[in-house]
């Protein structure tokens, strides 16, 4: 099974490399850019194969490392393998 | 006084802020392999600067799990002095001894200079030789030095007067100018609640010698000697 996971800033956190994205792109010429929000994605690929089972261990994952809750919110589908 | 200095794959600090307990202390610290699992006896563990595992993930995250840090985690909650200073704070937040975390810098470039601070509280083991108030002029060197935390949080810390250093100007006021970072507040150190475990981004190792062009960091290694031989 393969998690896929976002992991994004909470709404309210400044996210300053956004913001130069936001303006980088405007300098390109792409108009009616609003904001922009930059976050990580990050695929796992899991051998436990029963869905309820994986979702508590990425669930576990996202809490105890790839996220850090002070700041982000994380979001993950599972695929079958 | 016995202290430990916890070595990570990336610190680079670490030799630094040995040299500078060794002149404090009379004696070399211990260095302790992040893949250790016991801290050695010591009156003061610290955390030092660097780039343990690259950063990846996020600054500390990776090091935060390291078999060491465990018992390091376990020693502070006990009362044992924890110092980290700038990838040691990062890691300090990420085990969660100290509340909030460092975010890329508001300016996303990294900031090497010297910087004022205040010093917020003497009161400390960590700042005894300094006086309340004194700005001390200490060397920044970070990409993710901008502080943050709820505003409840950053409320709790000023209340229960757990800020120790804040960025500020040559008169001691903490000002927009004077932030290198974009900390919250001007924060640039805070300590737990006991106020035994402190985490800052400036580098005191780094002016605690004349030869380094400086000394104002010297009084922080002075205060914990003092405190703790």
């Amino acid at each position: 099974m393969k998690a896929r996971i976002k992991i994004t800033l909470k709404e309210g956190v400044l996210d300053p490399q956004g913001k130069a994205i936001a303006n980088a792109l405007g300098a390109l010429g792409f108009d009616g850019v609003g904001d922009v929000r930059q976050g990580k994605y990050i695929e796992v690929e899991l051998k436990e194969s029963e869905r309820a089972s994986a979702e508590k261990t990425v669930e576990s994952m996202c809490k105890q490392l790839l996220a850090n809750m002070v700041i982000e919110n994380y979001s993950y589908e599972l695929e079958d393998a | 006084m016995k202290a430990s200095v916890i070595v990570f794959p990336g610190s680079n600090c670490d030799r630094d802020v040995a040299v500078s307990l060794e002149a404090a202390m009379g004696e070399k610290p211990a260095m302790v392999w992040h893949g250790e699992a016991d801290v050695p006896a010591s009156d003061l563990i610290v955390l030092p600067g660097g780039f343990s595992y690259g950063d990846y993930l996020r600054s500390g995250a990776m090091a935060a799990h390291s078999p060491i840090m465990r018992d390091v985690v376990k020693r502070a909650k006990k009362g044992t002095p924890v110092l980290g200073i700038c990838n040691g704070f990062h890691l300090l937040t990420e085990t969660g001894l100290l509340p909030g975390v460092l975010m890329r810098n508001a300016s996303l470039k990294f900031v090497c200079k010297d910087v004022l601070l205040k010093v917020m509280r003497n009161d400390t083991d960590f700042t005894r030789s300094y006086d309340e108030d004194e700005v001390i002029r200490i060397p920044v060197a970070h990409h993710d030095g901008n502080y943050f935390a709820d505003g409840e949080t950053l409320d709790r810390l000023e209340g229960e007067n757990r800020v120790a250093f804040r960025y500020c100007d040559a008169s001691g006021t903490p000002s927009d100018d004077a932030n290198p970072n974009g900390s919250q507040r001007n924060i640039a150190g805070i300590y737990n609640e006991a106020g035994t475990v402190l985490g800052l981004m400036p580098h005191p190792e780094r002016l605690a010698d004349p030869a380094l062009g400086g000394t104002d960091g010297k009084p922080m290694f002075a205060s914990l000697v003092g405190a703790l031989h």
